[in-house]
C-alpha cells in the first residue's frame, strides 16, 4: 500500500482526518490526525491535500533513533524511548507528522489506510492497487 | 459528561461585553436533541414577548446537533436562529461547512448572544479561550475579506462566519457567511447581529468529542459511507449539484421565472447545471464529512466583472436566472458573488429584484422612483438594485425590508404579485402547478421556504392537479425534514440519492448511548413544529390562517406558458388544504394549535402561556 494524492479531487470533507483519528486513536478529533487538509480560499480556490509517504525524513532527524521503519515499510515512533523534541515534525516535508496538546508523542502516520478506505473523492488512493479505487464521477 | 455533545453553552452578553460558560443541560439534549430543537427551545424561552428583532432584547442561537462532527454523511451542518425581522416571528437558518464541528470541538454545543454592543466586536473562541474582541477593523467589509482578514490574523484553523455590510445595514434578508461561500441565510440573521454590532465569530477547537462507544461509531460510519460509496445516485447527483435540479423544475413547470409569473424558462439551459460545469469549470467543495459535495467553487467572469464564488446552488439559479430573466451563468455567477460579499440571501433578494422589475414593468413603479430603468434580463440593472439595497440607499432602503413592505407602499396590484408568505420572500419552486408545494409554503414555520417540506416531488409522482392527500404529506415531511437539522446532519443524501435515514438513528444510539428510534425523532421535530407556531401567535399580533396565504396571483393568474400553462390553484382549493392541513395537525379552523394538542405533545407549559389566545 502506497498513498498517492489527487489533490485536484479534493472537496475538503475531511473524512480522512476523522478516519485517521478514529482509527488512530478511536476518537472524533479531526486535529488528532496524520493529515493536513489546507484550503486555499479565496483564491486559488482550492485544497491542498498533505499526507504521509513514508519517505523517512523523520527518522533520519529523529537525535534518539526512536523511529523505526517495519517490515511493512511503515516508520513508526517508539512513545516509550521518545523524548517529545519535536524535531521530526520539524523535518516532515510533507508536515503531516503533527504535535497535540494532549500528548507529547507526534501523531505519525500508520498506514492503516482508512483514509484511502473513506476518502469519497478518491483524493487519497492507494498506488499499489491493495486497496480497490472507489468509482468516480 | 454528556455523550455526543460537547457539554457547554456559551452566554455571550453583548451589552456587559461578558462571556459566561453553562453546563449543557441534559434534559435539554434528551428532549430537544440538538441543533434546530435547541434553537426552537431557547428562542421560546428566552426572547422577551413582543421584542423587536432589530433591538437588545432579540437574541440570536447557534446550535449544533449530537452528529455534528460525527463520522456521518453531512455532519457539518450547524443551526441558527432568532426572532426575525423579515417576518416578526420565528426565524432559523441551517448552514454548512465546517463551523459547526469546530464548534463542538472547542467545547460548545451551542452559542447564545443577548444584548447589543456600542462598538463592532467579534467573538474569539479558541477551545477554553473565549474574548469579545474588537471588530472595527472588520466592519463595513465584504463577507470575502472579513473572513481572509481573520483568518489572516488568527490562523487558517479557525473557522469564520461573519456578517457582511448588508448585515450591518440591517437589511432584513441579510444572512450569516462562512467558509466562502456556505451561509445561514435566511429570516435575516446577518440583520439581527448588525443590530447587536457582532460582525463574526471565529472559532478553533481541538478537543475530543465525547462518544458513547467510539469503536461502534466508526463502524457504522464506516457502513454508512460504504452504503453511500455504492449508491448509483452519488454519480448521478454529485457533478453538477443541486443545479442539476433545474432541467426538472423546468419539465414540471415550476422554475420561478419573471417574479414567478411563470414556471417556465426558455433559456433554462443556458443556465442549468450542465451550463455551469462547462462555462464556470468549477472544483466540487463541501461540507464536513460530505460525500456528495454541491458546492461548486470557480471564478465567475462575465461582463460584469470577475470573482470567486461558490455556486451558483439551485436557489441561487432560480431567483437569479430565471427570475431575472437573465440567461447567462457567468452573470448569474457574478452575481451571485456579490450578493454573498454584500451578506444578503441569495434567494431573498432575487425575490425583491424580480419583483421590482415586474412593478416597473407593469407601471407600478416609475423610473424617477428607482432613478433608473428596469427590466427583466438587465444584468446591469440587477447590479445596480443589488448594491442600493445592501447601502439602502433611494429605492433600496425600502426594498430592504422585502416584498411585503415593499408592495405596501406600491399597492394592491403590487401586493397580489409579491412573492412571499408571512414576510419571507418564496424560494425556487413557482406553485401554481403544484398544490402540495403551496402548502408547504403556505405553512412553513418561517415564511416561504421550500426545505422543511419539498413537497413538489409528491405533486409530481400523484398529480399535480390533485389536492387530495397532499396535507398528510406535507406534514409527513415537515417532520421528517427538520430531523436532519436537529442531528446536525445533511438532508441531501436522503433527499436526492435515496440514502435511507434509518442510518442516522442508528448512528446516533453508539454517539449518545441512548437508543432513539426514527419514530422518536419524529415526535420531538412535530413538538418544535408546534412550539415554533406557538411563537408566531405569540409574537405576531392577530397570527393565524390569515398569515398562511400565498400571494393572490396563485388563485388570480394562470401560468402564461410552458408545461403549466393555464394552471392556477383556485381560492376554494387553496381553503381545502388549508382545512386539511389544520384539521389534521389538530389545528383550530383558524390554524392555531389547540391547548389539547399541545399537551399531548408535552408542551404544557406552552398552552399555559397563551391560555387567552389559544382554543381549549
Ligand atoms: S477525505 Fe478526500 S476529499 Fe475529503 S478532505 Fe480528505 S482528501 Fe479531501
Ligand atoms: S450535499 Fe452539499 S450541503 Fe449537503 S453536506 Fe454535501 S456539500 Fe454540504
Amino acid at each position: 500500500m502506497k498513498i498517492g494524492l489527487r489533490e485536484d479531487r479534493c472537496s475538503g470533507c475531511l473524512v480522512c482526518q476523522t478516519a485517521c483519528s478514529l482509527s488512530l486513536f478511536k476518537e472524533l478529533n479531526p486535529k488528532k490526525s496524520a493529515i493536513v487538509i489546507e484550503p486555499r480560499f479565496p483564491t486559488p480556490g482550492n485544497y491542498a491535500v498533505h499526507a504521509c509517504d513514508q519517505c523517512g525524513e523523520c527518522a533520519t532527524a529523529c537525535p534518539v533513533g526512536c523511529i523505526e521503519k517495519g517490515d511493512d515499510g511503515v516508520y513508526r515512533i517508539d512513545a516509550e524511548s521518545c523524548t517529545g523534541c519535536l524535531v521530526c515534525v520539524e523535518a516532515c516535508p510533507q508536515k503531516v507528522m503533527r504535535v497535540h496538546s494532549s500528548r507529547e508523542v507526534p501523531i505519525k502516520c500508520t498506514l492503516c489506510g482508512d483514509c484511502i478506505r473513506y476518502c469519497p473523492r478518491s483524493a487519497i488512493y492507494d498506488v499499489d492497487g491493495d486497496i480497490a479505487e472507489k468509482r468516480w464521477y | 459528561m454528556l455523550n455526543g455533545y460537547a457539554g457547554t453553552i456559551l452566554e455571550v452578553d453583548l451589552t456587559r461585553g461578558a462571556v459566561r460558560k453553562e453546563p449543557l443541560p441534559e434534559k435539554l439534549a434528551r428532549e430537544w436533541i440538538g441543533g434546530r430543537g435547541f434553537v426552537a427551545k431557547t428562542l421560546w424561552d428566552r426572547v422577551p414577548a413582543g421584542a423587536d428583532p432589530l433591538g437588545p432584547d432579540n437574541i440570536v442561537v447557534v446550535a449544533a446537533g449530537p452528529l455534528t462532527g460525527a463520522p456521518s454523511l453531512g455532519a457539518g451542518r450547524v443551526h441558527f436562529g432568532a426572532k426575525s425581522p423579515a417576518t416578526g416571528g420565528y426565524g432559523d437558518a441551517n448552514m454548512g461547512g465546517h463551523f459547526g464541528p469546530e464548534l463542538k470541538q472547542a467545547g460548545y454545543d451551542m452559542i447564545v448572544v443577548t444584548g447589543r454592543s456600542d462598538e463592532p466586536k467579534y467573538l474569539f473562541i479558541d477551545d477554553d479561550r473565549v474574548e469579545l474582541r474588537d471588530a472595527s477593523h472588520l466592519w463595513g467589509l465584504g463577507t470575502m475579506k472579513a473572513e481572509e482578514t481573520l483568518k489572516k490574523e488568527l490562523g487558517e484553523e479557525f473557522q469564520v462566519a461573519t456578517i457582511g455590510p448588508a448585515g450591518e445595514k440591517l437589511v432584513n434578508y441579510a444572512c450569516v457567511s462562512h467558509d466562502f461561500g456556505r451561509q445561514a441565510g435566511r429570516t435575516g440573521i446577518g440583520a439581527v447581529l448588525g443590530s447587536k454590532k457582532l460582525k463574526a465569530f471565529a472559532v478553533r477547537g481541538t478537543k475530543t468529542i465525547p462518544l458513547a462507544d467510539p469503536a461502534a461509531v466508526w463502524a457504522k460510519g464506516q457502513e454508512m459511507y460504504r452504503a453511500v460509496f455504492d449508491n448509483p445516485g452519488m454519480a448521478q447527483w454529485t457533478p453538477e449539484g443541486t443545479a442539476g435540479v433545474v432541467n426538472w423544475a423546468n419539465e414540471v413547470g415550476a422554475f420561478p421565472t419573471r417574479n414567478f409569473s411563470s414556471s417556465y424558462f426558455t433559456e433554462h439551459e443556458e443556465i442549468n447545471g450542465h451550463a455551469l460545469i462547462e462555462k464556470l469549470k468549477p472544483i466540487s467543495k463541501g461540507c464536513q464529512g460530505c460525500p456528495t459535495p454541491c458546492g461548486k467553487y470557480s471564478t465567475a467572469k462575465s461582463r460584469l466583472g470577475e470573482a470567486p464564488v461558490e455556486g451558483p446552488e439551485y436557489e441561487t439559479v432560480a431567483l437569479l436566472g430565471g427570475n431575472l430573466g437573465l440567461d447567462h451563468i457567468e452573470e448569474v455567477a457574478y452575481l451571485n458573488h456579490v450578493i454573498d460579499d454584500l451578506g444578503l440571501d441569495t434567494i431573498s433578494t432575487g425575490a425583491v429584484v424580480g419583483f421590482a422589475m415586474e412593478c416597473y414593468q407593469k407601471g407600478l413603479l416609475s423610473k424617477e422612483e428607482v432613478g433608473r430603468e428596469l427590466a427583466f434580463g438587465d444584468a446591469e440593472a440587477a447590479l445596480w438594485l443589488i448594491r442600493k439595497i445592501a447601502a439602502r440607499e433611494g429605492i433600496g432602503d425600502l426594498l430592504a425590508h422585502g416584498v411585503k413592505k415593499a408592495g405596501e407602499e406600491f399597492g394592491p396590484i403590487a401586493q397580489a404579485i409579491a412573492p412571499h408568505v408571512k414576510g419571507l420572500e418564496l424560494s425556487g419552486y413557482e406553485f401554481r402547478n403544484a398544490p402540495a408545494m403551496m402548502l408547504a409554503y403556505a405553512t412553513c414555520d418561517i415564511g416561504a421556504h421550500h426545505n422543511r417540506a419539498w413537497a413538489i416531488t409528491y405533486d409530481v409522482q400523484v398529480g399535480q392537479d390533485k389536492v387530495e392527500g397532499k396535507a398528510q404529506k406535507v406534514i409527513e415531511l415537515q417532520h421528517v425534514r427538520p430531523i436532519f437539522d436537529h442531528l446536525g446532519v445533511c438532508r441531501l443524501q436522503w433527499v436526492e440519492i435515496g440514502f435511507d435515514y434509518n442510518h442516522y438513528s442508528a448512528l446516533l444510539k453508539p454517539v449518545v448511548g441512548r437508543d432513539y428510534t426514527w419514530d422518536d425523532l419524529m415526535a420531538v421535530s412535530e413538538k418544535v413544529w408546534n412550539l415554533n407556531r406557538c411563537f408566531n401567535v405569540r409574537e405576531i399580533p392577530g397570527f393565524g390562517r390569515s398569515w398562511d396565504y400565498p400571494p393572490a396571483r396563485t388563485w388570480q393568474d394562470p401560468v402564461p406558458d410552458g408545461p403549466a400553462k393555464g394552471k392556477f390553484i383556485p381560492r376554494e382549493r387553496v381553503e381545502t388544504l388549508l382545512d386539511d392541513y389544520y384539521r389534521l395537525r389538530g389545528w383550530s379552523a383558524d390554524g392555531l394549535p389547540t391547548r389539547r394538542k399541545l399537551e399531548a405533545l408535552g408542551l404544557g407549559e406552552v398552552a399555559a402561556a397563551l391560555a387567552d389566545r389559544l382554543p381549549g
